[in-house]
């Protein structure tokens, strides 16, 4: 794969997005009325991810983050953030097929030995996907009793 | 404040040529460029030349003149100490036991480790917080058949200055020798040999404002290496191949300068490392200080700053024009973080956040409070974003 901005560690598009990262959750006031929430990763590894998600009408219309990290672990959150929430939001089925590899090639490539660690995106994602449908399913048992 | 152009604080990654070390060695190079084995007089020239640095070096180390080796970097010294007398015993058929430390450089550490695989009894000792060995453990740690110890004077990535004096008279009282890494000290700090009683000593020229791949090693000259490097027999055996004689000239200059130097300067750069340390412990909350407070190189200073990520900040930092490396995993080839920083006993979450800030002969404390300003703006926003950082309580442990 042709990895592109070689001025740089990594691609244009990660320091486009480490620079100025996008949708990075500054205050929980933020996430209110959110109805998914995923963590994944270790201090450990180096890396941690947090990602807020609000889902209506089957589609992901909201999406916040918070990262600890390499550049390329907050570049890999904030393109996601962005990939999930464009065109309208995805749609939730769409999202949990999201994978590392998509989120790489979107960033233009990542050294090989950051794409293990750093994207992890995908991971809170789901989390958070998984998160949201439990609470819908909290909620309509809770209606059926 | 206007941005400045660069403000380079990784002197001890390494430093730029001085400019009267590059004039003395520029004849070298198309004028008087002879080969030292050559019997005419460019070969002589070059020869007095090369003979006229380990003099002047030797000055400065208060040794003889052919105690010095010159090679070809702090990392190829490194290997000639140790390898150069291990060899010495394999080619008699025996092999023996070898000291060193966690905090090593690598170019210690993973020769110790191949030295290891093939036979020899290697023994790495403990260091503690601040990254001092114990003396105690040192002691009980010298057998009969240890061929050497080889403790770093001073630490590349935070600076702990090791007794090396004291170090050296258990290794000589238990009967063996001391090989001490004198890269980053070089600079700053006293490399009289007999005051410090190392038996072999490595330095290199990329620490001291000459060239890169330039280095040497002292020896004693009653100890007997094997050389690494076999060919022409150039360094009395010890190191074969045509000397780099411009590299050779720049070195003595280098050292020269930097004993003249070395109590002013060594003052100068104290009094900016602890002024910067200072305003950093006071303006940036769970600003972590990595290594000793005063035993500590005069251009040190390492901070782990909890809750966020070491290359990120550098990135940031480097964004603003500001060089600085980083103990994280993410900077380096490996996943894990700094051996140095996980030896000491940190863990890895406040590795992966260390910064190491060299400073150097052009820093300046208006620089210094430049890089303070931008570290509290970027430590701050990398904390806003950071999931484990909880504002006024600090690292969530969980």
């Amino acid at each position: 794969m042709k990895v592109e901005g070689q001025d740089w560690f990594y691609s244009k598009t990660v320091k486009e997005h480490f620079m100025k990262p996008k949708n990075f959750l500054n205050d929980l006031k933020e996430v209110k009325g959110f109805n998914g929430y995923g963590k994944t990763g270790n201090m450990k590894c180096g890396d941690v991810m947090e990602m807020w998600i609000k889902v209506a009408d089957g589609r992901i219309k909201g999406c916040k983050w918070r990262t600890f990290g390499c550049a390329s672990a907050i570049a890999s959150t904030s393109i996601l953030s962005e990939m999930v929430t464009e065109k309208g939001g995805m749609k939730i089925e769409d999202a949990l097929k999201i994978t590392g590899k998509e989120i790489m090639e979107r960033l233009g490539g990542l050294p090989a030995v950051k794409v293990h660690c750093s994207v992890l995106g995908d991971q809170a994602l789901r989390e958070a996907i998984k998160d949201y449908e439990k609470k819908q399913s909290n909620k309509k048992t809770k209606q059926n009793k | 404040m206007k941005k400045p152009k660069e403000i380079y604080l990784d002197y001890s990654a390494t430093t730029p040529v001085r400019e009267e070390v590059l004039k003395e060695a520029l004849p070298y190079f198309s004028e008087k460029f002879g080969n030292p084995s050559s019997f005419h007089s460019r070969g002589l020239e070059a020869k007095n030349a090369i003979e006229s640095a380990r003099k002047r070096i030797a000055k400065i180390l208060n040794c003889e003149a052919e105690e010095i080796i010159f090679c070809g970097s702090g990392t190829e010294s490194i290997n000639l100490a140790i390898k150069g007398i291990a060899f010495r015993e394999l080619a008699k058929g025996k092999r023996g036991h070898f000291i060193t430390q966690k905090t090593e450089h690598e170019a210690v550490l993973k020769t110790m480790d191949w030295l290891k695989r093939i036979g020899f009894e290697i023994t790495y000792l403990n260091v503690d917080e601040n990254g001092l060995i114990d003396l105690g453990e040192l002691t009980r740690s010298i057998k009969e058949d240890t061929l050497l110890v080889s403790i770093m004077y001073a630490n590349n990535e935070v600076g702990t200055i090791q007794p090396i004096k004291e170090i050296a008279e258990i290794c000589h009282k238990k009967n063996t020798l001391l090989h001490t890494d004198a890269c980053q000290a070089s600079e700053y700090l006293d490399l009289n040999v007999k005051k410090l009683g190392a038996d072999l000593m490595t330095l290199n020229g990329s620490k001291v404002y000459s060239f890169k791949g330039t280095g040497l090693l002292y020896k004693r000259k009653e100890i007997e290496i094997e050389a690494l490097i076999h060919g022409g027999g150039q360094e009395s055996g010890a190191r074969s191949g045509t000397e780099n004689v411009p590299g050779i000239v720049a070195l003595a200059k280098a050292l020269e300068i930097a004993e003249w130097e070395k109590k002013k300067e060594a003052k100068r750069i104290t009094a900016l490392r602890d002024y910067f340390i200072k305003r950093v412990e006071k303006e940036i909350p769970k600003a972590k200080l990595n290594g000793h407070r005063t035993k500590r190189l005069p251009n040190n200073v390492n901070f782990s700053f909890e809750g966020i990520e070491g290359e990120s900040l550098i990135l940031y930092m480097n964004e603003e024009g500001v060089r600085l490396s980083t103990g994280s995993a993410c900077s380096s080839k490996s996943l894990d973080p700094s051996h140095v920083l996980t030896a000491m006993g940190i863990d890895h979450g406040t590795a992966h956040g260390s910064i190491r800030f060299s400073l150097g002969k052009e820093t300046t404390k208006k620089e210094l409070d430049f890089v303070i300003g931008k570290l509290k703006e970027k430590v701050e926003f990398l904390r806003r974003i950071s999931p484990v950082w909880k504002k006024g309580k600090g690292v969530r442990k969980k």
